[in-house]
């Protein structure tokens, strides 16, 4: 009996578009929301994700994530670097600064210093240019974004010259990175010309970017680290991690996306809800008949749920294809997207809300079908 | 094989209402033998759609049984009920009730559908059933893109294509005009009506009492007479 519940279903076109968009819209709007919340949270830990050669950041017990530091007195990185099992420890400095722009205006910035001879600290990619080249005087790395953020485009702006802090600095290359959750242009520069760009202060040292030397785990090194220096060691997974953690603790961002996911099932229960119950009325008198005929209450279900299931696929079939291409598309035309996807637990998470809401709704609309008496179809 | 084809034996039928309850059929005993065409025929409120929806399984009595071709149909139980009424029971609704989505085919196929048959074979066997009543040019077309007569006989279709042993109508004719009426029932006459099939009729329209081998007129709730004489014709007419 499913062809006939379908062609009962197809054949009444606009409850059937209504469902479907009913479905499609709460599907986009849950999986765009749901996609937009993990990408922007995410933000907090992509600072460290760049940093592909660091196993284990070190900083000052008080500091919390990479935006949120208190600085430590240089000697601790010689103090990292005696513990066992360190390969290697490179300083890193995190600060703001301010630069002017071309049009005149002053333009907060985040200056990263690195390590000055092996330059760990930079991200994976570079945008335009070699690493090498920030070995030379007064050499500084833009990111892409901040690069379009200050001059509009990328082209032309390595050579271009730069007033941060009052000093000169020079662009001689632009890394290809994503966007941290406060979006500031970000300017990389080694470890020695930070501490000449920043603001000075007693302690100008943010983390120690930490490399085991593979006898034991990170996990290990880190409680090593720890015990011996009297600082605080996160690996880089859980590091990112506490990025996350701060956004979602310290931010409205949490609620106010959950609140618009929530939105989202609510308006797909009201649309997909009336439309079904609505259908399913208006059909009232054939189902009678259908039973009257002999078709079990379990077969009238059946009917109901393959309908529910072809609306269902297509639907979030359609939604989905919606939100992708609007995740797709932000990524590869905006900024302020860079980096996005959506990550597949996404729209598994919405394939069982809209199921959820398709289930609620027909196992409610459902009812008057299965109440009906098949002796109503002779009053 | 003419023989019994349904006993009514003492049915009464109370309906709440409120906080009473009203008794809108009075203990019934009546059977109808096979090879029948038998009307139901009395005013609204009479009580004949009542009785013919427990005669076809659809209602259950309050007190009294029902045998359908000696099968207790109340004693069943309820997905045995509703078994019983797809392999041996024939609807024709004075509404028609097809299915606005299904071609005239897919329609009259439904039983065959619900019975299981592959959707291809049934349809062809509905095919088959409609060119008997005529409308074959009809199959591929939308109960909306039929007259009320033609509708009217792919919903006789549709009680008949599996082949059942019992068939019951309510007032197949009522929205239909009087040479249409006359038409189906003439129709279902010479179709549905078999030695081992009774054909049961409710209607108030006495344009077509003459075609009926028996008529039971009902009246508070009672069956107040029973016409194998054709006296009640008269009766009813001059009603």
């Amino acid at each position: 009996m499913n062809w006939v519940a379908i062609r009962m279903l197809t054949g009444d076109r606009v409850k059937f578009i209504g469902l479907v968009f009913g479905i499609a819209f709460s599907t986009l709007l849950i999986t765009q929301q749901l996609t937009l919340f993990v990408n922007l949270v995410m933000r907090g830990g992509v600072a460290v994700q760049e940093v592909a050669t660091a196993d284990i950041w070190v900083m000052d017990p008080a500091s919390r994530t990479v935006d949120v530091i208190f600085p430590m007195p240089i000697t601790a990185l010689d103090r990292v670097r005696a513990v066992p099992g360190v390969a290697f420890a490179s300083p890193m400095l995190r600060s703001n600064a301010s630069i002017r722009t071309p049009d005149g205006d002053l333009e907060g910035v985040t200056v990263i210093g690195v390590d000055d001879s092996a330059l760990i600290g930079l991200p994976r990619k570079m945008f335009e240019g070699v690493p090498e080249r920030l070995m030379d005087p007064d050499a500084v790395f833009i990111d892409d974004t901040g690069a379009r953020k200050l001059f509009g485009d990328t082209a032309g702006v390595v050579g271009t010259q730069l007033e941060l802090n009052d000093q000169r600095a020079l662009v001689k290359g632009i890394v290809d990175s994503t966007p941290t959750f406060t979006a500031q242009v970000t300017l990389y520069t080694r470890y020695s010309n930070a501490l000449n760009y920043v603001p000075g202060t007693r302690n100008r040292l943010s983390f120690v970017l930490v490399r085991s030397d593979g006898r034991i785990p990170p996990e290990t090194l880190v409680q090593r680290i720890e015990q011996q220096t009297g600082l605080k060691a996160r690996t880089s997974v859980d590091f990112t991690r506490d990025g996350i953690d701060f956004i979602m603790d310290n931010t409205g961002i949490p609620i106010n996306f959950g609140i618009t996911v929530v939105l989202g099932v609510i308006v797909g229960v009201a649309i997909v809800g009336l439309t079904l119950s609505l259908f399913l009325r208006d059909n009232i008198k054939q189902f009678g008949a259908l039973k009257a005929i002999g078709v079990t209450n379990r077969k009238i279900k059946g009917m109901v749920a393959a309908q529910s299931f072809l609306v269902t696929l297509i639907g979030y079939g359609l939604g989905l294809v919606m939100a992708t291409a609007f995740i797709g598309f932000g990524a590869a035309n905006s900024d302020a997207f860079k980096g996005f996807y959506v990550p597949w637990e996404i729209p598994l998470i919405t394939l069982g809300l809209v199921l959820a809401i398709v289930g609620l709704t027909s196992r409610i609309a459902m009812r008057s079908v299965l109440n009906t008496e098949p002796a109503e179809v002779f009053r | 094989m003419n023989g019994t084809a349904i006993s009514v034996r003492k049915v009464s039928k109370d309906f709440a209402v409120g906080d009473s309850t009203i008794r809108v059929l009075h203990d019934i005993s009546v059977d109808v033998q096979a090879g029948e065409l038998t009307y139901l025929v009395g005013e609204s409120g009479s009580g004949k759609t009542t009785l013919i929806s427990i005669i076809a399984g659809i209602l259950y009595p309050t007190v009294g049984d029902v045998s359908v071709f000696d099968t207790p149909i109340y004693g069943l139980s309820d997905n045995d009920l509703v078994r019983f009424r797809l392999a041996n029971i024939g609807f024709i609704f004075q509404q028609y009730n097809l299915l606005p989505t299904l071609t005239a085919a897919e329609n009259a196929a439904i039983p065959l559908i619900a019975g299981g048959m592959q959707r291809a074979e049934a349809v062809e066997r509905a095919r088959v059933l409609l060119e008997k009543l005529n409308i074959s040019d009809q199959s591929d077309k939308y109960p909306r893109q039929l007259s009320g007569g033609q509708q009217q006989r792919v919903a006789i279709a549709r009680a008949l294509v599996h082949e059942p042993r019992l068939i019951v109508c309510d007032e197949p004719t009522a929205a239909l005009d009087a040479k249409s009426g006359r038409r189906v029932m003439d129709l279902l006459r010479e179709v549905a009506l078999a030695a081992e099939r009774a054909v049961i009729i409710v209607t108030h329209d006495n344009r077509i009492f003459d075609l009926a081998d028996r008529i039971l007129a009902m009246e508070d709730g009672r069956i107040t007479r029973d016409g194998r004489d054709t006296s009640i014709l008269q009766h009813q007419e001059a009603q």
